[in-house]
């Protein structure tokens, strides 16, 4: 079936967060890898305040889809609009959008030369062209919000794996972004470590930023998710959300998939 | 007594410490001067045979190198007929009052003596450049970038070169010689290099084709021809192209060609710590924002240069060393002083080159241990501030 494009639904138990406009708008996407389609026909819409979750078997083009939406990846065909400006070759566009789209990788890409407080105030200082002392009172609020301010002034390589994970988050959210791009944030992570990150990441989704996350973590779904969108073979095979999702997935694929992954 | 046989009955599946067991001393083989001496010297047959072989040639050259340079050796007199043999009736070593008087020679060339104090003055501005970039915790580092790459440049021009406005006398280029020259041409190679090198590297990997085109050929045109080409091209074909009044100053000629010879290595290093940074340290930076610029000046290179010291210290060491060769054009550097002054008639004897040279090699030892044993304390340093 065709993936609905349809607003946040209000669910049960949770402050409705009616269309405030549309965040993000992805039409008629496609992109190859040389011969390999790795993205076919994506449409996906976005609110404002959205939480998407997004599953699928690895190689679906998941992440591939979502580091579209910052340009990491070039696209082919179709149009990509985040934030009201549509994304093109123009390099000003460009910034434009990663100013205001945060991105959290899986292998967290600290720059491990420089200090946790350093990392978190490099594009404030650099991009956003912040004095100094006021990016650090930023990077310090933000630090706290994830739990570690006391780690600033050590360099990524002295933190465990989860704390470099929330550092990484922090560093995101100093450039104050409208949106938030999640690829498979803890999937490099100890198992002992992948709670705290996403208790992080549960509290940012209940402050009401719009994320998309591409994870397996079925209960960050399940608590968090507005909508889940899964893939497969470069294909959105199916949205809905979360409860019926779980409870009633329509096509074969996505039931052969959470048998799989929900044992 | 039951209880602790049971506890460390090994048959026994289930098992509970009940007693922590606290951190013992490592076993004397492993620590002090023993334990330094079985790890370093002895450890296997082939270090103990390597060791034993090393203590031997040590044995036969120290001794040897002693009695030259210093038992044997001549400290004081007034011509070749301190250092004869004949004349002394003794063994003789070294010839050191050759290079006590032939000394202002091999440091200042033909510069006028009168002049002399402007190559000091330039010594001096130059020790206070290293100095002021070597110390990584200096004040104003900054100030010492623009000091070493603006002020020393026009000012050393000012001193050596001279302009008659400011009452100094132009000295023309062909005088300057030892030392200065070398240390000249080596500055003017290790300053220039590095950032011409980056660039080079940075349009070899760009994604529009003419830069990196341009900066393939450059380099591998560079890479593909001996230095002492490059600098007959520069002092005798350049000539043929350029008029008369246009044509630059024979040392400028070399100073350029080195220039450009090491920039090309240089570059290949460059690429070399550029290739080994992960694609995720260029996504994480491109994420949050940086352009192309901030995100090389911020965060690629500072981690690529760290992890291509050996290398760029490597290709400086050499460059030091390739400055002997702009003698080729008729430039008189300071092992060509040396050279100049060995053949003098007065000081002709036997021991006169083996001093010379020795000179020359304890010179040149001394500046590229001193860059090598500086790369490794910074090295030490990045690695400590960072513990990777």
């Amino acid at each position: 079936m065709m993936p609905e494009d349809h607003a946040a639904s209000s669910r049960p138990g949770r402050p409705s967060r009616l269309a405030t406009g549309v965040a993000i708008e992805i039409v008629g996407l496609n992109k190859w890898y040389g011969d390999f389609h790795v993205l076919r026909d994506i449409n996906l819409k976005v609110m404002s305040g959205e939480r998407i979750v997004i599953c699928g078997p690895s190689g679906s083009g998941k992440s591939t889809m979502i580091r579209c939406i910052n340009r990491l990846e070039e696209h082919q065909s179709g149009r990509i609009v985040v934030d009201g400006v549509e994304l093109t070759d123009d390099v000003r566009k460009i910034d434009e959008i990663r100013r205001d789209v945060g991105m959290v990788f899986q292998h967290f890409n600290l720059f491990p030369h420089l200090t946790v407080m350093e990392n978190c105030t490099l594009a404030p200082i650099w991009v956003r062209k912040m004095p100094k002392r006021e990016a650090e009172d930023i990077a310090l609020h933000y630090l706290k919000r994830v739990k570690i301010p006391e780690q600033a002034h050590k360099y990524p390589g002295q933190l465990s794996g989860g704390q470099q994970q929330r550092v990484a988050i922090a560093r995101a959210l100093c450039m104050n972004p409208k949106i938030m791009l999640f690829d498979e944030p803890t999937s490099a992570l100890d198992p002992e470590m992948v709670k705290e990150v996403l208790d992080t990441m549960v509290e940012l989704a209940e402050d009401g930023m719009t994320m998309l996350v591409v994870t397996h973590e079925m209960g960050f779904a399940r608590q968090v998710a507005d909508r889940i969108v899964f893939m497969d073979e470069g294909q959105i095979i199916e949205t809905n959300v979360p409860e019926e999702f779980f409870a009633h997935p329509r096509h074969e694929r996505t039931r052969l998939f959470l048998g799989q992954i929900l044992r | 007594m039951r209880r602790s046989a049971a506890e460390h009955e090994t048959t026994e599946i289930a098992f509970v410490r009940r007693t922590p067991l606290a951190p013992q001393p490592p076993p004397k083989t492993m620590t002090g001067a023993l334990g330094w001496l079985r790890a370093n010297l002895l450890s296997t047959p082939l270090n103990v045979a390597l060791t034993v072989g090393v203590a031997l040639l040590l044995a036969f050259a120290v001794p040897e190198l002693v009695r030259f340079l210093i038992v044997d050796a001549v400290w004081t007199g007034e011509g070749r007929d301190a250092c004869l043999e004949s004349v002394q009736h003794r063994e003789i070593g070294a010839c050191w009052p050759f290079i006590w008087e032939r000394l202002p020679y091999f440091i200042y060339g033909s510069y006028p003596i009168p002049e002399r104090w402007r190559v000091d003055l330039f010594f001096a501005m130059l020790a206070v450049a290293i100095a002021w970039l070597m110390w990584l915790d200096a004040p104003r580092r900054d100030l010492g970038v623009f000091y070493a790459f603006v002020v020393l440049p026009i000012c050393a021009y000012v001193l050596l070169h001279g302009v008659a406005a400011f009452g100094l006398p132009v000295v023309d280029t062909v005088l300057w010689g030892g030392v200065l020259v070398t240390l000249v041409v080596a500055s003017v190679g290790i300053a220039c290099s590095l950032p011409l090198g980056i660039m080079l590297a940075l349009g070899r990997r760009s994604r529009m084709p003419a830069v990196r085109l341009l900066s393939t050929v450059f380099i591998e045109f560079v890479r593909g021809v001996p230095l002492i080409t490059v600098l007959f091209m520069a002092s005798v074909m350049l000539p043929l192209f350029v008029p008369q009044y246009l044509e630059p100053d024979k040392l400028l000629r070399a100073l350029i060609g080195i220039a450009l010879f090491a920039s090309a290595y240089m570059a290949e290093v460059v690429r070399a710590g550029l290739q080994a940074i992960p694609r995720g340290q260029y996504e994480g930076a491109m994420a949050i924002g940086l352009r192309y610029w901030a995100m090389m000046r911020l965060v690629i290179l500072p981690q690529a240069l760290r992890i291509t010291i050996p290398n760029i210290v490597n290709t400086y060491i050499g460059l030091f060393k390739d400055t002997t060769l702009v003698f080729i054009v008729g430039i008189f550097d300071f092992l060509r002083t040396i050279e100049v002054a060995r053949i003098d008639p007065k000081w002709a004897t036997p021991v006169t080159s083996t001093t010379g040279y020795a000179v020359a090699a304890i010179f040149y030892l001394v500046f590229c241990y001193g860059m090598s044993r500086y790369s490794r304390a910074v090295e030490a340093r990045l690695a400590a501030g960072e513990s990777r």
